[in-house]
């Protein structure tokens, strides 16, 4: 009896339930956990100083975050998903198949990505090609075309000028946007400065993939999760090792690590700004045109992220840590925002 | 002969018995004296973090809410106070108690003393009571989390300058104020009335806990009434035969199924197929029932099972029905251990993220959650947003959320051994 009645409780509720989400009146935000904190400081701003309410940003990384905006045009989908890379094509295409025809591509600016260690400790200037020879699986012999293990055992091996201490590198695991972009930026530029594998990219990609990309795993690199702030207090404890991590959260410890410079360049915002820092990746966020009017306050939302205020040269967003894109660049945004044009890729 | 024998024997073995015995209470001693130390040291290390959490500063500003300088005249309506630009208030005041501040970088530091919330503060103050407006007062507004970490002491004032987010020019600030009387420490209540926020002075926690409460009562509602249902009649009524057999089978084994599993069963099942919304505490808490039914079933079942078999004979005997012999006597013996065990699956759901993370309860959500269809989070969920965050101002309300979350873990097994104790009989 209680069985059958609560069975039939949950039947009406369901019912009654799909009615009321249909009418959905926040702003529902998904994506990657790079820009969150970015996205949840303009939605809180946009809560509290207008009459809607405030919008919902769910982290769920940048791919789960494409999947749930592509899945379809229905209002109860995500209406933005946040990335820390462009939209990649075959992911258009998914949105395309299902329906989700007008997108909108937001760029709101560039994220760093350090090497950083205790403070007190040695001050590091490393190049690409460093960070490739210190934690590649395997490096190039002196003979052209000959792969061997990595045998640098401290960072001395890898390059005379460098401290005398042990290689120990904490960073993210492989599910993590910020280590993809890693290995993209850091490892594959210093990979590349080899002509013989440059050379191989024409030939075999996937080798020459394998070559750029893998990172060792005899426990120089250590997987720290994904917890920046975690890497942070373990480098403290771990005066050799070094972390790597965003940008942000090297600005917000500045009394606590000191990032490393990087082809001569120091992780500093401005040297991020004009690109001149090698380690850096645009941070987007795209938008389903066809939610724009119907879910209340989108319009609205999105011109509070693209003002001034909020991204612009001195906006609170750069208080944060995002790096401001340059005013040809914020224009071009801006107009497209205004205008909502579609992205095409 | 043979029997002093045996006593002679037994006298030898007996020292070699009380030594064992003696090594089994002694390590029963320290296993019990190593779990609390590890005990202790977690939870203090956990409350000596979350100690400044609870903890505010403010400073105190006289702010000048004239009509003129508030463009306002007495007959303004809500919309009008709401438009009033609340932070430009707040920066004359700073700017008229620090004249000598001219340089543009300087008066950035200058107005990053008070918390960019403040202005929210002070604009629902005004709106809550509107006489306050026309006049000059003194308010308590937020201080700036590097502020407040600094008055804390979590930020040493002496170290070198290049060592310390808070650069001296801001300490020279913060110290003129510290001599007029204006800055001061209060107890926070903001962590316990209001919902997240990404700047650490003012996020709250009743946001989570609110979303946990829902999660709970929903997950309470739906697993309940089943679990005890399915528990008497698989004591009770069901048949012994394969089919019941199997089912007992596969309660056992749902019981140790990964929790995530039944989030990705959430997601297919209630938000793609039933279109629920994401978020909400109705997904979570049906996900968490299903996560806690074959818990509480078990729990039932054995204390069900623990009945004396004459309490179901002498009643049958007089004359009552088998459904009246369960529901008059059976069950209210029962309700005890059937209580403890739903409270135990219930503490378990309180504490669980993994099957949340898939419905989309990973979310920063501000406005606290009315109802059961509104997007909410959860406390753990929580714990590990703010432990994700750059702001150090988050380390400690990290561990703060922690300790609330710990303490209503231990209001609800509290509960269960209270509820046991009053119900329980003995024969």
């Amino acid at each position: 009896m209680k069985n059958l009645k609560t069975l039939i409780a949950i039947a009406a509720l369901t019912t009654s339930l799909t009615a009321l989400s249909a009418g959905r009146d926040y702003i529902s935000v998904v994506g990657s956990s790079t820009v969150y904190p970015f996205a949840t400081v303009v939605a809180e701003k946009f809560g509290k100083s207008t009459d809607f309410k405030t919008p919902k940003i769910e982290s769920t990384g940048t791919g789960g975050g494409m999947k749930l905006f592509c899945k379809s045009i229905d209002i109860n989908t995500a209406d933005m998903t946040n990335a820390s890379r462009r939209m990649k094509s075959s992911e258009f295409k998914m949105c395309q198949e299902n329906g989700v025809k007008g997108i909108v591509e937001v760029l709101i600016g560039y994220d760093g990505i350090v090497v950083a260690n205790d403070i007190k400790s040695h001050t590091f200037a490393l190049t690409r090609k460093d960070l490739f020879l210190a934690l590649a699986k395997e490096v190039p012999s002196e003979k052209d075309g000959e792969l061997i293990v990595n045998p640098n055992k401290t960072w001395h091996d890898v390059r005379a000028e460098l401290p005398n201490v042990k290689i120990e590198v904490l960073g993210p695991p492989p599910t993590s946007g910020t280590r993809d972009a890693f290995v993209e930026l850091a490892m594959e530029g210093g990979c590349k400065q080899f002509p013989w594998i440059k050379s191989t990219k024409k030939k075999d990609k996937t080798k020459y993939k394998s070559i750029c990309h893998t990172i060792r795993e005899d426990g120089a690199y250590i997987e720290a999760g994904e917890n920046d702030n975690l890497i942070i207090q373990k480098l403290q404890k771990n005066p050799d090792a070094l972390g790597i991590f965003g940008f942000s959260f090297l600005d917000q410890n500045s009394d606590l690590v000191k990032g490393a410079a990087i082809d001569g360049s120091a992780p500093e915002f401005e040297s991020i700004a004009d690109g001149s820092y090698p380690v850096s990746r645009p941070l987007y966020f795209y938008v389903k045109k066809a939610h724009v009017g119907k879910i209340p306050g989108m319009s609205e939302f999105l011109e509070e992220f693209t003002s001034h205020k909020a991204m612009g040269e001195e906006g609170y967003l750069i208080d944060k840590g995002l790096i401001p894109l340059d005013e040809e660049k914020y224009q071009k945004v801006f107009s497209d925002v205004k205008n909502l044009s579609n992205l095409s890729l | 002969m043979s029997k002093n024998n045996n006593t002679s024997k037994i006298e030898k073995s007996l020292k070699r018995r009380y030594l064992k015995e003696n090594i089994f209470k002694a390590s029963g001693y320290a296993s019990i004296g190593i779990a609390f130390m590890f005990l202790v040291v977690l939870l203090a290390d956990i409350g000596i973090k979350a100690m400044p959490a609870f903890i505010q500063t403010q400073i105190e500003l006289k702010l000048d809410l004239s009509y003129e300088s508030l463009q306002l005249n007495p007959e303004s309506s809500v919309a009008e106070i709401k438009k009033v630009d609340f932070r430009q208030v707040i920066r004359k005041a700073l700017r008229k108690q620090f004249p000598d501040v001219k340089k543009r970088k300087e008066k950035k530091q200058l107005y990053s003393l008070i918390s960019s919330g403040a202005e929210y503060q002070l604009r629902d103050m005004v709106l809550e009571n509107k006489e306050l407006i026309g006049n000059e007062h003194s308010f308590n507004l937020y201080a700036d989390d590097d502020v407040d970490a600094l008055i804390k002491g979590t930020i040493n004032r002496k170290l070198a300058q290049s060592e310390r987010r808070v650069k001296d020019f801001k300490i020279s600030l913060i110290e003129v104020l510290e001599k007029n009387n204006q800055v001061s420490k209060k107890f926070n209540w903001t962590f316990f009335s209001s919902g997240d926020s990404r700047e650490p002075e003012l996020a709250g926690i009743k946001g989570a806990i609110m979303g946990s409460i829902y999660t709970i009562l929903v997950t309470l509602m739906l697993s309940f009434p089943v679990a005890v249902a399915a528990a008497i009649y698989l004591e009770e009524f069901a048949p012994k035969n394969r089919m019941i057999d199997f089912i007992e089978i596969n309660i056992n084994n749902l019981a140790a199924v990964p929790s995530i599993v039944f989030g990705l069963l959430g997601l297919a099942v209630f938000i793609n197929f039933f279109s629920l919304p994401r978020s909400a505490p109705i997904v979570g808490g049906i996900v968490l029932s299903l996560m806690t039914l074959p818990t509480i079933i078990i729990a039932s079942r054995s204390a069900i099972k623990a009945v004396p078999p004459s309490l179901r004979e002498a009643a049958l005997g007089l004359g009552a029905s088998k459904m009246q012999t369960v529901f008059h006597h059976v069950f209210p013996a029962a309700l005890p251990g059937i209580l403890t065990g739903t409270i135990i699956g219930m503490a378990q759901a309180l504490g669980e993220t993994a099957p949340l993370l898939m419905i989309g309860m990973v979310a920063f959500i501000v406005d606290i959650p009315q109802t059961i269809v509104d997007p909410a989070t959860v406390l753990p969920i929580q714990v590990f947003l703010w432990a994700d965050s750059p702001e150090r101002g988050f380390l400690e309300k990290t561990s703060a959320a922690i300790l609330v979350l710990i303490g209503f873990l231990i209001i609800m097994n509290a509960l269960a051994i209270y509820l046991r104790k009053k119900f329980e009989k003995k024969w």
